[in-house]
Order: structure tokens, then C-alpha cells, then sequence
């Protein structure tokens, strides 16, 4: 097993589903020539030239919705989002043509389209760049939504995500791109809708996805560490679909769930999760679920404030405690 | 792609500065002396105030984007100097040039590029996103091409209220291939607003090259034909172009409440953001030749020592003033506390921060 960060992981996924399968095709701003805005990309048009990694005007709606008629044809575009904040301009072609178009004409047309990119705060860059959607387009039926938290998680979910015949949408976290891990050599998929208990525990389960794992799981060495809790941290990995049994079955061991995420708190993936153990392992828990989220308010710019409006791993040590108390 | 076969690009563009060819056309023929003199001084200000920025963000004190305009000078200082009461700007994240130029001060400028509660912003927006609504500046946009319609909002409001004015909005030669571009050309047109799009075309979008983002007739400002808009191409390494162009564009909008798109050429001297490394897509050579040749903070105090308005000593007085206000702004915004942790939850509802007898909603609206 090679070690290689969250950036390569992702390279490699493409590099060898771009080999495997000549109908995926790569798109995007700046993902060519300049090797990509965050060099995710990097290496992929010297290796598979123009035709297959392509550069496009600043026009996301444009390029987007011709993704997606491509994908209704039979290619596989790998659509590069510099931030997935930009996909604003296009959540037309996002939300209603790609989440809708199999079910409007009963099944008889796919929409096997991947877009990728960054959703994440914690970079200082205000808040029209620092959304994380993926509670909103979790919310529409027809499109999938995963949020890998380390390489491993992030090279499969990619492959998966270009192998599935659906929309599915992969937010990634300009943070982790220098996150190092293990990851296998040879050819794997993490399929969608399958969580990953990272840390066990029987004390407590945190739930959290995305950058909000790894904060959850140093949050959950000092809890063992300083308070003597033996904390469980569920990586949720994919958003929908969602792993509801290996959420539940945590939940059932321990008793106690905190949940924690990068979202703003209103109608967050959380929100969906409390309801989840609520209503399916209520007479399980010993105490209200608690949940550590971004404090409510567009991304602040002042880096010293935005540090503290996102889940850091104080916050989640001390509603851990709530929770345990 | 194919090329265009005629390029449509100013004459005076293709030459070295030298003498402006503009330099008696009324608008510019009828300022003072002291009116040159303040120009130039604005020019030299927003230079040295990104100069500083450089600094500042090598120690680590501004995060996230800086888009400098250091090159641009001429398009904000000529523009921006035609304009009236009633008359508005609206731009994109290059952001900073504009604001000095409509009046903001050095010391709001920088502390909002380091967080701080005194930023024009109280450092809720950053570089990106500067504001000064009091000075008709409204921003300061981070997402490419957004501030189109909003320009082409304000220009609706001022005709509304039936005032003579109108509304400049700027966007990069990247930003024209936005969808939202179009929306608001096509309103412009339709509702004969009184607006102006200012594109400052400095040849790239990021690392993209204008041929390669771009198809277009020969320039991108004559794209305003399909809308049936005027349109003109400037060169805008030479103040006194953009003014005397900017003008008619200015009467058109006053006098006709038309709408006008204006190519500017111009050039930046560094990357994209200070996180590009600009090594890949463009040479040395390039940026060599304009910083060299074409520098329009230079070719503008050559133009006034040519025309007496200037002298050497007046010249490196402006200069050194402004390098000296660009260092107090460094340390004004050094000193300058941060906002709070409770500052995060306000600003976001006129209502919330306003709550009284008289506000209506009722319920949750902060989350916890
Ligand atoms: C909708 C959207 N897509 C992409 C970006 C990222 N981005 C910021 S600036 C930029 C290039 C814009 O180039 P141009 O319009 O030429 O303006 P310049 O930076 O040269 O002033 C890009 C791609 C963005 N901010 N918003
Ligand atoms: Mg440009």
C-alpha cells in the first residue's frame, strides 16, 4: 500500500478510470493546461491529451448542463468545480436537469454525470466561497451526494461516483488535499452509501462526515486521553445515500450520539440523522443527541473568528461532555 | 477555435506610452492643474497601497485571496474620475483600485484585508468584498460576473427615481462568458438603462488566455452588437483615453439613458492572486514589455512633466506620501482589534440587528 495524499488519491482515480473507460472525460476550469486550481488534475492532459481533459470558459452553467446532455448520450464527464460554491450559477442544470431528467421521462434516460470540487470553509476566503451544499442537494431526489474524509475514502468514492449511472455529486475539502494516507495499489471502490466506523467505542457515537470526521476523531483521543471516554466516530462518507443501519447500530452500542458537521445548523445532514435515531432507536438512548455545527451566519472573512465559527475540536470536546453528563 | 481575422483594438494600443493622443479632448483639456495633479496622486496611491499589500500578505496577515491591480490603474482612476452624485460603481474581487479611487481610506482598506473590526467590512468580507455604499461603491464581488445584473439593478433604480446618473459596472475578459453577463446586456438594451459595462480586459482569466477562453468578432466589447448597444475599445494604459471615452459613454447614459460596453485593455503585473505563481502560462517578456513600456501610472506622470503640471520633486513628493500612508494603513490595521465571537451572528438580518416594536417577523431565525 502506497501512502499518498487526499490530492493524489483523487488523481488517481481519475487516471485510472480515464484509462479504464474512454467515454469519461474530464472538464472543467483551469484543470488542463494550468494543471488544475488545486493541482488535483495535475499530469492528466500531458498523459490523456486535449480530447479527454478539457478546459473551459468561466461559465459554469454552460459547461455543466453540456456535461450533463453528454451524460445523457453516454459519456462520463468528471466535471471540475473549482469551489463548489461556484455551482450557484449553474444549480439550474445541477438541481433540475441532472436530479430530474431520469424521473420526468420514466426512466428512459441516465445522467451518469460526476461533479467534483472543494466545499469547505476554514480558508479565509469569505463567504460567497466557503458553502458546503451538500445538505441542499442532498435534498432533492435524483442526485447522490458523497463527502470523503481521507484518501482512501476519497479515491473510491471517486471511482465509484465515475462508475454509478447517476448524478453524483463529490465535495471535497481544500484542508484534507494534503492529508496523507494509506491506499491500495491495486483497483477497489468504496461504494456509495456505506459508512465507515473510523475510531470504536462504546461510551459515545459521534457522527460527523467530511473535515468534520478528522476533528472528531482528535476530539475523540482527547476524550479518552483527559476524560477516560471511550468515544465511537461514524464517518457517514456518503450523504445519499445514507447508511442508516451503521449509524443505528452505533447508536444502539453506545447509547449516546453527538453529531457534528461543517453545515450551518438549519435543516443541515444532521438534522436528517437526529430524526433518524430518533425515530428508529429512540428507546436506545440514554441522553438527547447534541450536535456541534458552523455557528449560524455566512462564513465571517476574519480568519481568527472564521476558526471559531467552524466545528473545532473544543466545541466537540465539550458537547461531548454534554452529552455524557 | 477559430481565430478572428480582425482584431478591433484601439490604435494607440500598439504603440509604446508616449505623448497621449487624448490629451485635448475636452474632458481632459478643461481639468485644472489641480485636478491632473490629484489623478496622478490617486494612481500612485493605489499602487503603492497593493505594493504594500505584498508585504503584508508575505507575513502572513492577509489570508485567503488577494487579486492585486497593480497595472490597472488607469482603467478605476479614469473611470471613476468622470463620475457624479447620482452615478454608481459595482465590480468584481480585483476590487481594491476602485475603492481608493471612489474616496475609501487606506487604513478601512487594509484592516479589512487583515480581519479586523475596522475594515470597511469589519472584516466580515475581505479583499474580495469591499463596500462603500456612502461613496456609490457597491463592491466588491467575489463570484465572476454576479455584479452584471446587480450593476444593471442600480442603473434601473436611478432611472426609476427619475436622477440624471447611472451605473459602471467591471468585470474581467473572463467574466463576459458568464451566463448572467448576457441577462443583464440583453435588460440593459431592452430597458434602455442607464448603464456601462466596463470590461478590463488584461488578457487573462487565471491562467487562461483570452483566445482560449473566448470566441469572439474581433474584440469582446463588440459582442453589444447582437444587443444593439454602442460599444468602444480603449486603451487603457492611458488615463486620458479612458476618460475621453468613458465621457461618451457617460452622455449616452446621462443624456439618452442608453447603455454602452466598454473594452478596456490593460495588463497585471501579477498573478491571478497572490496564489498563483504565474510561472506557466505567460512570460517574462510579456509583463517585462508593458511594465517597461506601457505602465500607466508612468506614462501619465510623463504626460504631466511633458505638459509642466508636474515636476520631478512634486512628482516623488506624491510618491512618498503615498508610500508613508500605505505604511500607516500597515500599522493601523496591525493595531486594529478583531471583531468578536458575537460579532459573527450580526449583519446578517436588518431585522435582528433592528429588533423593536415595529419589526414584524416573529420565531427562530439564528439557529443554534
Ligand atoms: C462563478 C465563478 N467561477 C469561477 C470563479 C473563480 N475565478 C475567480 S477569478 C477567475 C478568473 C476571472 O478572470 P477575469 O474575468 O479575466 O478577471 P481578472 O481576474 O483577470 O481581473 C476565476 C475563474 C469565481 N470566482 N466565480
Ligand atoms: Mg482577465
Amino acid at each position: 500500500m502506497a501512502v499518498i495524499s487526499y490530492r493524489e488519491a483523487l488523481r488517481a482515480a481519475m487516471r485510472e478510470e480515464l484509462k479504464r473507460d474512454d467515454k469519461v472525460v474530464i472538464m472543467g476550469e483551469e484543470v488542463a493546461q494550468f494543471n488544475g486550481a488545486y493541482k488535483v488534475t495535475e499530469g492528466l492532459l500531458k498523459e490523456f491529451g486535449p480530447k479527454r481533459v478539457v478546459d473551459t470558459p468561466i461559465s459554469e452553467a454552460g459547461f455543466i448542463g453540456l456535461g450533463i446532455g453528454a451524460s445523457m448520450l453516454g459519456i462520463r464527464p468528471v466535471m471540475e468545480l473549482m469551489f463548489w460554491s461556484f455551482s450557484y450559477v449553474a444549480f439550474d442544470q445541477i438541481v433540475n436537469n441532472a436530479g430530474n431528467i431520469r424521473y420526468m421521462s420514466g426512466g428512459l434516460i441516465n445522467c451518469p454525470i460526476v461533479i467534483r470540487g472543494p466545499a469547505n470553509g476554514g480558508t479565509n476566503v469569505g463567504a460567497t466561497h466557503s458553502h458546503t451544499p451538500e445538505a441542499i442537494l442532498a435534498s432533492h431526489p435524483g442526485i447522490k451526494v458523497v463527502c470523503p474524509a481521507t484518501p482512501y475514502d476519497a479515491k473510491g468514492l471517486l471511482k465509484a461516483a465515475i462508475r454509478d449511472n447517476d448524478p453524483v455529486y463529490v465535495m471535497e475539502n481544500t484542508i484534507l488535499y494534503n492529508d496523507k494516507g494509506e491506499v491500495p495499489d491495486e483497483d477497489y471502490i468504496v461504494p456509495l452509501g456505506v459508512a465507515d466506523v473510523k475510531r470504536e467505542g462504546i461510551d459515545l457515537t459521534i457522527v460527523a462526515h467530511g473535515r468534520a470526521v478528522i476533528t472528531s476523531l482528535k476530539a475523540a483521543e482527547i476524550l479518552e486521553q483527559e476524560h477516560g471516554v471511550s468515544v465511537e466516530v461514524v464517518d457517514l462518507r456518503s450523504i445519499r445515500p445514507l447508511d442508516e443501519e451503521t449509524i443505528l447500530a452505533s447508536v444502539r452500542k453506545t447509547h449516546r450520539a453527538l453529531l457534528v458537521e461543517e453545515n450551518k445548523p438549519f435543516c443541515g445532514v444532521d438534522a436528517q440523522v437526529a430524526y433518524l435515531i430518533q425515530s428508529k432507536a429512540f428507546d436506545e438512548l440514554d441522553a438527547p443527541i447534541h450536535r456541534v455545527s458552523s455557528i449560524d451566519a455566512p462564513q465571517i472573512y476574519c480568519k481568527r473568528m472564521e476558526d471559531q465559527q467552524l466545528p473545532d475540536v473544543n466545541r466537540v470536546v465539550r458537547e461531548a461532555l454534554k452529552v455524557l453528563a | 477555435m477559430a481565430k478572428p481575422a480582425v482584431l478591433t483594438h484601439p490604435e494607440s494600443l500598439k504603440r509604446p506610452a508616449g505623448p497621449s493622443d487624448y490629451a485635448k479632448d475636452p474632458v481632459n483639456a478643461s481639468m485644472s492643474k489641480a485636478e491632473k495633479i490629484a489623478l496622478y496622486t490617486k494612481m500612485a496611491r493605489i499602487r503603492h497601497f497593493e505594493q504594500r499589500c505584498i508585504r503584508i500578505y508575505q507575513q502572513g496577515k492577509i489570508g485567503g485571496f488577494l487579486h492585486l491591480y497593480v497595472g490597472q490603474e488607469a482603467v478605476a482612476a479614469g473611470t471613476i474620475s468622470l463620475l457624479g452624485k447620482h452615478d454608481h460603481i459595482i465590480t468584481g474581487y480585483r476590487d481594491h483600485g476602485h475603492g481608493l479611487m471612489v474616496g475609501m481610506g487606506m487604513n478601512e482598506c487594509m484592516a479589512e484585508l487583515t480581519g479586523r473590526v475596522t475594515g470597511c467590512s469589519q472584516g466580515k468580507g475581505g479583499s474580495m468584498h469591499y463596500f462603500a455604499p456612502d461613496k456609490n461603491y457597491w463592491g466588491g464581488h467575489g463570484i465572476v460576473g454576479g455584479q452584471a445584473p446587480l450593476g444593471t439593478g442600480l442603473a434601473y433604480a436611478v432611472k426609476y427615481m427619475g436622477l440624471k446618473g447611472s451605473c459602471l459596472a467591471y468585470m474581467g475578459d473572463g467574466a463576459v462568458n458568464q451566463g448572467a453577463v448576457h441577462e443583464a446586456y440583453n435588460l440593459a438594451a431592452l430597458w434602455d438603462l442607464p448603464m456601462i459595462f466596463v470590461i478590463e480586459n488584461n488578457g487573462y482569466s487565471m491562467g487562461t488566455s483570452q483566445e482560449r477562453s473566448t470566441a469572439h468578432p474581433g474584440c469582446l466589447a463588440k459582442r453589444a452588437e447582437g444587443y444593439d448597444m454602442a460599444w468602444d475599445v480603449i486603451n487603457g494604459h492611458d488615463v486620458y483615453e479612458v476618460r475621453a471615452k468613458t465621457a461618451l459613454a457617460l452622455k449616452r447614459a446621462h443624456e439618452e439613458s442608453k447603455p454602452t460596453v466598454l473594452e478596456i485593455f490593460t495588463y497585471r503585473y501579477f498573478g491571478h492572486s497572490m496564489a498563483d505563481p504565474d510561472k506557466t502560462y505567460r512570460d517574462k517578456e510579456e509583463i517585462k514589455e508593458y511594465r517597461e513600456k506601457k505602465d500607466p501610472v508612468l506614462a501619465f506622470e510623463q504626460e504631466l512633466l511633458r505638459e509642466k503640471v508636474l515636476t520631478p520633486e512634486l512628482s516623488q513628493e506624491i510618491n512618498d506620501a503615498a508610500m508613508a500612508e500605505a505604511d500607516k494603513a500597515a500599522v493601523f490595521a496591525d493595531e486594529s482589534p478583531d471583531p468578536t465571537v458575537a460579532d459573527i451572528t450580526k449583519h446578517i438580518y436588518w431585522e435582528e440587528d433592528n429588533r423593536g416594536p415595529d419589526t414584524t417577523s416573529r420565531g427562530t431565525i439564528i439557529f443554534e
